[in-house]
């Protein structure tokens, strides 16, 4: 016959717990992944009035000049396409993944991710909003440049509206991209750094015609998403485009853009709980 | 034999509704009076911390920069909130209060210890802590380039309230806190206090049973920190909401605080109402001499009170039985230091006084503010 106590017994702990289990409050609400995104998407869109426009200019003067100054090297044809299209997509990466990039660097050192890790808010929702205003504030300089330059080269503007399918995709892989390597960045100094790399890297790699560029070279424009969207893009200009290698071009920059905001989500987790 | 540790009756009351059978009506009650009604249904606990210890690795110098050794900066941590209160974490610069909140909120994983917040294990489920409490950290990036009124409606709605409610408590709490007429004003373009006042609306919106601030009011004028503490108080009379707040100025710890934890290099020295923590200086005045330039240490009786000042620059402050205390005045007032002397007070002991008479690093005093 045991004579010990229920209490001094080391299962007796495990009671108590559930006790304290049971009597657990509710949790409040979760901010479902479509509603925050949204949330998430307007307050950063609204941000581009306070904080961006100066550098939207920016984007747009800087692939407008390219343009300006290509037209005495290039003459027409498959060049002059290659750098119209390679001169807009570069509006993209300058903001998507650049400014992208510098924001995501900054607030995480500077302890702003911590309002949103003590929000009940899905990972996803943070960052693809963010990413989504920032392919959105692209939207007006591309526009501008393509044109521009379709005036320039004298290029046919019946298949301008492919950029509907060009911009979001090639600024989900390229915001990505950004997001990404903002988050992933050890310093803030670093996620400017890797932002303004990839960016030169898009400038050079996407807007000097490829046929002139080395082996080597050429190849590292292949590993470079927003070379699919200047390919997609630079097709559609040619009087019977091929649809089929555009879609496909596409394609790559849809499935890109998948993988490098699912590694942007998974970063922005591990960089949000220190 | 396992006997429940309470009768059931006892625990069927949700904890929602606790905060409406406060005896308190819903008026704006001070925080005394809150205080005192309180005791009345019992002081249950809703933040339970146990032994937490978070401890900061040491960082290498790079290039001819001097590196930082490591920093135990929440050492052993062990405090009960109740349920209601308005709970103070007091201590300078570095004590350990900023870590030992991220630890509560889950923005960071303890070493070693608990955190238990209303029944759930925050250590085990930090993701918790987010629908459980607000919490309003001491920076404001992510908000900065929004408007007041955007800041708190994204903020709402980010705490899972749909577009309606989200604006229609932004409203309320815009108009509460007398922020209305800078509603479409983005923060950045606001003075610090302005910016501290609508970061605090957005940790409002969407209401939580805890809310966890990180000095709310620095910063802010009179006029401001009483919207705040107005605000505070109405949420507990109406809901029971309980607060930890994160202050190193001593005036607003006596003035607010229900109960106060003082911390010096990570610990928890002491943890009481801030009149029980006074009455460990009860009968002893504390003596502020402000020297023209220099004390004049060749007088002997200056000479003997200078090691028991607290020095910073030309100001001496002295905690000193009643006698003592005026036999030093007269010493100071009359003879060859009063040509030394630019001014003194006497007055009855802070909370400042008693971190030093707890043994706090006095080195590090004036980290505490009387603003
Ligand atoms: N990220 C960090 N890395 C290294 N040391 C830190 C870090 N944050 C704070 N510390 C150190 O930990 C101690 C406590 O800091 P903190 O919690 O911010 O104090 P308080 O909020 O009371 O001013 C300080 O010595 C501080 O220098
Ligand atoms: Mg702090």
């Amino acid at each position: 016959m045991s004579v010990v106590p229920a209490e001094v017994l080391p299962g007796r702990a495990l009671p108590v717990e559930d006790a304290v289990a049971e009597q657990a409050a509710e949790l409040g609400p979760r901010a479902r992944l479509w509603p925050a995104l949204c949330a998430v998407y307007r307050a950063q869109l609204s941000r581009a009035r306070v904080a961006r426009i100066p550098l939207l200019f920016v984007a747009t003067f800087q692939s407008i000049g390219i343009m300006v100054l290509m037209r005495g090297v290039v003459d027409g044809g498959g060049e002059a396409r290659a750098v119209v299209a390679g001169s807009s997509v570069l509006v993209v990466a300058f903001v998507a993944l650049n400014l992208l990039a510098q924001y995501f660097g900054q607030l995480r050192a500077s302890g702003g991710l911590d309002h949103y890790a003590t929000l009940p808010v899905p990972p996803a929702a943070v960052v693809l909003g963010a990413a989504g205003a920032y392919a959105s504030f692209t939207v007006p300089g591309t526009v501008v440049t393509a044109v521009f330059g379709c005036v320039l080269f004298g290029l046919p503007m019946a298949h301008l509206w492919i950029l509907a399918a060009v911009i979001p995709l090639a600024g989900a892989a390229l915001a990505g991209l950004g997001a990404a390597l903002g988050l992933l960045a050890p310093r803030p100094e670093l996620a400017t750094l890797l932002g303004q790399l990839g960016m030169s890297a898009a400038l050079l790699l996407g807007v000097l015609p490829a046929d002139r560029l080395p082996t080597v070279v050429q190849y590292a424009r292949d590993l470079l998403p927003s070379t699919y969207g200047v390919e997609a893009f630079g097709l559609t200009f040619e009087a019977h485009p091929d649809w089929g290698v555009v879609v496909l071009d596409l394609a790559v920059c849809a499935g890109v853009g998948v993988v490098s905001l699912a590694i942007a989500t998974w970063a922005y987790r591990r960089a949000a709980v220190r | 034999m396992s006997q429940p540790r309470a009768p059931d009756g006892a625990r069927a009351v949700p904890p929602a509704q606790i905060g409406t059978r406060d005896p308190v009506g819903s008026c704006l009650v001070s925080t005394r009076t809150a205080q005192a009604a309180r005791q009345g249904h019992g002081g249950d606990v809703v933040c339970a911390v146990r032994d937490l210890t978070k401890t900061y690795p040491a960082v290498r110098g790079r290039r001819g920069a001097p590196g930082t050794p490591e920093v135990r900066a929440t050492d052993g941590v062990r405090i009960d909130i109740r349920r209601g209160e308005i709970f103070g974490l007091l201590g300078p610069n570095g004590a350990g209060k900023s870590t030992l909140v991220r630890q509560l909120t889950g923005l960071m994983r303890p070493d070693r210890g608990s955190v238990d917040i209303l029944g759930h294990d925050i250590v085990r489920h930090p993701e918790r802590a987010a629908r459980i409490l607000a919490y309003l950290g001491q920076e404001s990036t992510a908000l900065d380039e929004l408007t007041v009124s955007l800041a708190a409606e994204t903020t709402g709605r980010l705490r899972g309230l749909d577009v309606r409610s989200a604006r229609a408590e932004r409203d309320t709490v815009l108009e509460e806190l007398g922020l209305a007429a800078l509603a479409s004003r983005p923060l950045r373009k606001l003075s610090g206090g302005q910016r501290r006042l609508a970061c605090f609306a957005a940790a409002l919106v969407g209401e939580r049973p805890l809310l966890v601030l990180d000095e709310p009011t620095a910063g802010m004028d009179p006029i401001a920190r009483r919207a705040v503490w107005g605000a505070v108080d109405r949420r507990r009379a109406e809901n029971g909401t309980t607060v930890l707040l994160v202050t190193h100025n001593v005036i607003e710890a006596e003035t607010v605080l229900d109960r106060v934890a003082v911390m010096d290099q990570g610990r928890v020295i002491a943890c009481d109402t801030p009149s029980g923590l006074k009455e460990q200086v009860a009968g002893e005045v504390r003596l502020e001499l402000v020297w023209r330039e220099r004390a004049p240490l060749d007088v002997p009786e200056v000479a003997a009170l200078r090691d028991r000042a607290v020095e910073s620059g030309r100001r001496w402050a002295l905690r000193l039985a009643p006698e003592e205390a005026r036999a030093a005045v007269a010493a100071v007032t009359g003879g060859a230091a009063f040509a030394a002397l630019d001014d003194f007070t006497l007055a009855t002991p802070s909370l400042e006084d008693v971190y030093l008479a707890l043994g706090g690093s006095a080195g590090n005093v004036r980290g505490l503010v009387k603003a």
